[in-house]
């Protein structure tokens, strides 16, 4: 039963990181892969605040707005520019990205772990289990983000905006809809997302480094890709599986050495049957 | 009055010269054709007025005003609106979804709804299939629906990069005489096709692109009788 919950909090963290890999995949046809960098800007603006004496909740506000301001600056000073560019050089620009967040935070933290208290919130006793509030707390909040997300691309102008984009550049451009800034919405909701997800992280890891993003970015990374990547379904049931996958591995003495193995092992047993991923969908060549 | 005015167009794609320097004009209440082969450059010429690939040189103007560095999605606003070539319907999107997408300039929900209805009794197959998904329409049902999705924005100036491709005879006959009826009810249009013979005939002007170059140009009616263009364009 623990292991469960930790499974599905721990999916919606990579579930919550994955949605803004796949977002701006599916919307700006690039891999991100400073995203998962974003995280570890959130998790030190979180600290900076509580450090600075701020509450929590002033803490949370302020990772967000930071991670967002954050995405919004590196799409436009970063791959803006490199739009219509090669693949490749997109790729290698973000990787640089990458590295560029993590070697600043390590000019401005250091490279040494930093602890970081976020209250203790104790357990609650759910099914006869003693389940830690945190982990109660990331499940209902991402899930309640999540649907917010979807109803949002379900039912606002911008959120089918962003689905015609994906789709077909050009033709969304045909209508009327201003596609750099459907593309800047998509990577500050990316960013914000990120940032509740590094929240949540530290809740369960209270410990900071300039890598901290790497890891989680990663899993949540292989998330996307297996629940399918572009797909926004996809990436919800890709981190909740990776993160249930994860927890039972580690549950199991005898399994818990190898357990990314595992996780990666999944991602190429899927990519080998379904290519496309989970709940991906057959691009069309177009003709 | 010119609606649109095209002086001296270059498009490059990398170094190739797509078009090498065209001008044309649509004036206000006119339906004009641009014809021409395969590869002559028409698609090149609709995309690039529309703001979709950049122009090198040359100035487009549209109703009055420089449009060369307008971001193409303004342009809608300005009232130019395009079915583009090989349709471009939202696939996921049912029909309905397709059409309010078309409408994404327009703010008033009420009238946006009331233009989809309008828009079903022009093309009763749209409305008989609102809740289908766009991808599994037939060819000719997505033209269509390019067409009613392009009519939401209420153009002035309609332009259509060849509607009739891959339909059926009848089904080609339906789309001129929708063209007709759209331009009676006052809207422009430019009009790109290789079924030269019937873009005459619904045409006042029309000019023949020859890579990348106009090669001809003069009333409709005219050119249908001109023998060089009966010889490569009519079949004759
Ligand atoms: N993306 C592109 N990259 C390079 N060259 C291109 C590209 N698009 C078109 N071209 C070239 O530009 C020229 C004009 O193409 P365009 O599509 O405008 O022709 P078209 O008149 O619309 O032809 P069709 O009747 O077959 O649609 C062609 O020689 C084509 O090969
Ligand atoms: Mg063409």
């Amino acid at each position: 039963m623990n292991i469960l919950f930790n499974g599905l909090s721990l999916g919606a963290i990579y579930a919550l990181i994955a949605l803004g890999y796949t977002m701006v995949y599916g919307i700006a046809k690039m891999l991100n892969f400073a995203h998962g960098d974003v995280i570890m800007v959130g998790a030190y603006a979180l600290l900076v605040t509580l450090n600075l004496q701020g509450h929590i909740a002033l803490g949370v506000v302020v990772s967000v707005v930071v991670c967002t301001v954050a995405g919004i600056v590196i799409e436009k000073l970063a791959y803006k520019p490199l739009r219509g560019a090669s693949p490749l050089a997109v790729l290698i620009t973000a990787i640089g990205v990458s590295y560029l967040l993590q070697s600043v935070s390590q000019l401005i933290f250091g490279a040494a772990p930093q602890p970081i208290t976020i209250g203790n919130f104790g357990t609650v006793n759910l099914f006869g289990a003693e389940i830690s509030t945190s982990t109660i707390l990331t499940l209902v909040v991402g899930s309640v983000i999540m649907a917010c997300l979807t109803v949002f691309i379900k039912k606002t102008r911008t959120g089918r905006a962003m689905v015609a984009v994906s789709e077909d550049r050009g033709a969304a451009l045909l209508m009327g809809i201003n596609v750099n800034r459907i593309i800047m919405i998509t990577f500050a909701i990316g960013s914000a997302l990120a940032a509740c997800a590094s929240v949540f992280y530290l809740m369960q890891i209270p410990s900071l480094e300039p890598t901290l993003g790497s890891m989680p970015g990663i899993k949540a990374f292989t998330a996307a890709v297996i629940g399918g990547i572009g797909s926004i379904p996809g990436a919800m049931l890709g981190g909740v599986l990776l993160g249930v996958i994860e927890k039972v591995c580690l549950s199991i003495p005898a399994l818990s050495p190898y357990t990314t193995a595992v996780e990666f092992g999944l991602l190429i047993v899927i990519l080998l049957v379904r290519p496309i991923g989970l709940l991906g969908k057959k691009r069309r060549e177009k003709v | 009055m010119a609606l649109l005015e095209v002086k001296d167009l270059q498009v490059y794609y990398g170094v190739i010269c797509a078009l090498k320097g065209i001008s044309f004009e649509v004036n206000q209440g006119e339906i004009v054709s641009l014809i021409g082969a395969n590869g002559a450059g028409k698609t090149t010429t609709m995309q690039s007025i529309a703001g979709l690939i950049p122009i090198k040189g040359g100035v487009v103007n549209y109703d009055g005003q420089p449009i060369n560095k307008v971001p193409g999605h303004k342009l809608v606003k300005m009232g130019m609106s395009q079915v583009p070539e090989g349709r471009r319907v939202f696939q996921e999107l049912t029909v309905y979804e397709n059409l309010v997408m078309g409408a994404y300039t327009q703010k008033d929900k009420k009238k946006i709804k009331e233009d989809i209805d309008e828009i079903c009794t022009r093309f009763p197959r749209l409305g008989e299939r609102k809740k289908q998904i766009a991808g599994t329409l037939s060819g000719g049902e997505q033209q269509m629906l390019a067409m009613g999705r392009a009519m939401m924005s209420h153009p002035k100036l309609l332009m259509l990069d060849e509607p009739s491709m891959g339909l059926s005879p009848l089904l080609v006959d339906e789309v001129f005489n929708i063209i007709k009826d759209y331009h009676k009810s006052g809207t422009t249009i430019l009009l790109v096709e290789q079924n030269a013979k019937k873009a005459l005939a619904v045409s006042d002007r029309a000019y023949v692109l020859e890579t990348g170059s106009i090669a001809a140009s003069g009333k409709a009616s005219d050119l249908m009788n001109d023998e060089s263009i009966k010889k490569a364009y009519l079949g004759e």
